[in-house]
């Protein structure tokens, strides 16, 4: 029999809807490979049992002959910043440690009702605050791709580094990411897997532990651009319990995939051209011109002038709304308490959030607190936004002349586990080319482009107009159908 | 501008998180670093530019004026909101003594 953890969602979904195989069969498949790759530390737990029943339920429903939604019988991974019901959710922290929600996720439950199942809850950086998946209380996600000929750990990217990790060692077909500043795109990259962070309010934040509100957004990562536009139309949709949920149509995005690019303006921003960026990311940005000139579209150069000044921003706006956000753990609703004896309800929130919370989140609480105090609001957290505007109008100026933007996705390839360990500021600059995209709530995906001489992959990502997830995906498509990239890491795990 | 331990100091305080002497050494240098990466956003003319607060248009919506309209935020789940507490007393959230 094939190896049925070599497929991706649609071919999972359409091979269960045409009885080539059972639901059972591919999540004992993807269940055998969750539970022999600890050594990728990708999930925090597992849930086998959710997988299977899942499967079950599918498999019932095909006997009977019913519908079984546009992701059933798919086992996926669920980045553990999504509230599960009854499945602990911890955000890779310490302070949520044993937290087990009596609710479920706007996004995971729609995913469960088109009939996808869960392998089990991805690790991430705490609290969603990293770019290399070294923030986790529960530790390092190791990527399966070495550089060639060593066998040093390597960074999944992040935040999404379990689900990164995961989809690309083929433990799942696809799963959950969360783009706050770049953690859907840059870890898809480092893995050479796709990954889509939709227009903001595409996807419902409601049960998502939230980070920076106004950038957090839900999306897919797979292996395939086919599979990117399926995850997310199931995960997709107008949601009342969110505030900033759109309340606009799903398209199918699907149905409506087409490499075919004639007529399309593809911007290349100069300012994406920067010091420090390797060889072989220009070389392949380089390719991608070439490769969407191939699929019909027009290449035009075009200016965002403020892009040097939105990750500065971001590092204002971010931790600003993270410090906000992050104050409800306080040692009383959920979560552990640290309570030392004699100790008053100011302590007791004191010590529990000192014991909680890994140096970077207390980094960029820090960070949230000084820019928002009183004297200095003005100086740092207005001026931030005030550049998120421009940044935004840069982009709203470019739509003039072009429809999406392509540009690389990271300035570099992967590297090693601790090797940025030294400056918070080196590791952030891993996010300079997806951060823009966050500041205007555009739609941006990553694509696997090629391999760089170390043997470790590159993308490219595409920044389309707000609601043009099609477009996006569409030039995706031209991409991956061009780059041919077929790449999996050698299993040593 | 940059802080000093006396200000981290007053900011962990200000967070709620507590620091003994050796974290705030270490904090110094690190806010510092990222803070006057942060100031080169000080050259930047944002003269009548309006701070962004929302990136896509959106209104905010009204809800009809409906009780327990959607069970998941209803009321009347006093349990379900009590079940992960490290502490609670008579359905009531439990806290040490905050009044003498």
């Amino acid at each position: 029999m094939t190896d049925l953890t070599r497929h991706g969602v649609k071919a999972i979904r359409d091979g269960v809807a045409s009885g080539d195989f059972t639901a059972r069969e591919v999540a004992e498949a993807f269940n055998a490979n969750v539970a022999a790759a600890s050594d990728l530390n990708a999930f925090i737990v597992g849930t086998p049992d959710a997988a299977l029943a899942a499967a079950d339920a599918v498999d019932a429903k095909r006997a009977k002959g019913e519908e079984l939604g546009a992701m059933g019988g798919v086992p996926i991974g669920m980045k553990d910043l999504f509230a599960t019901t009854g499945v602990q959710t911890t955000a890779a922290s310490h302070i949520l440690e044993g937290f087990t929600p009596h609710y479920e996720s706007t996004v995971s439950g729609n995913l469960w009702a088109a009939g996808a199942g869960m392998l089990g809850k991805l690790n991430l950086d705490q609290f969603a605050m990293g770019s290399s998946n070294e923030t986790s209380y529960f530790g390092n996600v190791a990527s399966p791709w070495r550089k060639a000929g060593t066998n040093q750990p390597m960074s999944p990217g992040g935040s999404s580094g379990g689900s990164s990790s995961a989809v690309a060692a083929r433990l799942a077909p696809a799963a959950t990411g969360t783009d706050t500043g770049g953690s859907i795109r840059q870890p898809a990259a480092f893995a050479g897997i796709c990954g889509i962070k939709p227009t903001y309010g595409r996807c419902s934040r409601w049960g998502v532990v939230a980070f920076a509100s106004s950038l957090d957004q839900a999306g897919p990562m797979a292996r395939s651009v086919e599979d990117c536009a399926i995850m997310l139309g199931a995960m997709a949709g107008f949601d009342p319990k969110d505030a900033t949920s759109l309340k606009v149509d799903v398209p199918d995005w699907e149905a409506a995939l087409s490499a075919d690019l004639k007529g399309k303006k593809i911007g290349i921003p100069k300012e994406y051209r920067m010091e420090g960026t390797d060889q072989a990311i220009l070389e392949s940005w380089e390719q991608g011109k070439a490769w969407l000139r191939d699929a019909g579209a027009e290449i035009v150069d075009i200016s965002l002038p403020h892009t040097k000044y939105a990750l500065p921003a971001y590092y204002i706006i971010a931790p600003a709304e993270a410090s906000s956000n992050l104050a409800r753990y306080d040692g009383v609703r959920y979560g552990i308490r640290d309570l030392p004896d004699g100790a008053g309800l100011q302590d007791m929130y004191a010590e529990t959030r000192a014991a909680g919370f890994g140096d970077e989140v207390k980094r960029r609480i820090l960070i949230g607190t000084y820019v928002l105090s009183a004297g200095f609001y003005d100086a740092y957290y207005n001026q931030a936004q005030k550049v998120r505007a421009l940044v935004a109008q840069d982009f709203d100026k470019a739509w003039e002349t072009c429809d999406l933007i392509l540009a690389p996705t990271t300035p570099t390839a992967s590297f090693p586990l601790g090797s940025l360990d030294a400056d918070p500021l080196t590791m952030y600059l891993n996010d300079v080319f997806a951060v823009p995209a966050s500041l205007a709530g555009l739609p941006a995906m990553s694509v696997p482009a090629t391999l760089n001489p170390d043997g470790l992959p590159l993308g490219l990502q595409l920044v389309g107009k707000a609601f043009d997830e099609q477009g996006v995906l569409n030039a995706g498509l031209a991409i991956q159908q061009r780059a041919g990239f077929d790449h999996a890491p050698e299993k040593w795990w | 501008m940059s802080v000093d331990k006396q200000t981290v100091a007053k900011i962990a305080g200000l967070a709620r998180i507590k620091m003994g002497d050796d974290e705030l050494e270490r904090m110094v240098p690190e806010l510092n670093n990222i803070l006057q990466w942060v100031e080169q956003l000080s050259e930047v003319d944002t003269s009548g530019v309006e701070p962004m607060s929302a990136v896509i248009e959106n209104t905010l919506r009204l809800r009809e004026d409906v009780i327990d309209a959607d069970p998941k935020t209803a009321g009347g789940r006093r349990d379900d909101v009590l079940a992960n507490a490290p502490a609670t007393e008579h359905g009531f959230f439990g806290v040490p003594k905050v009044i003498e």
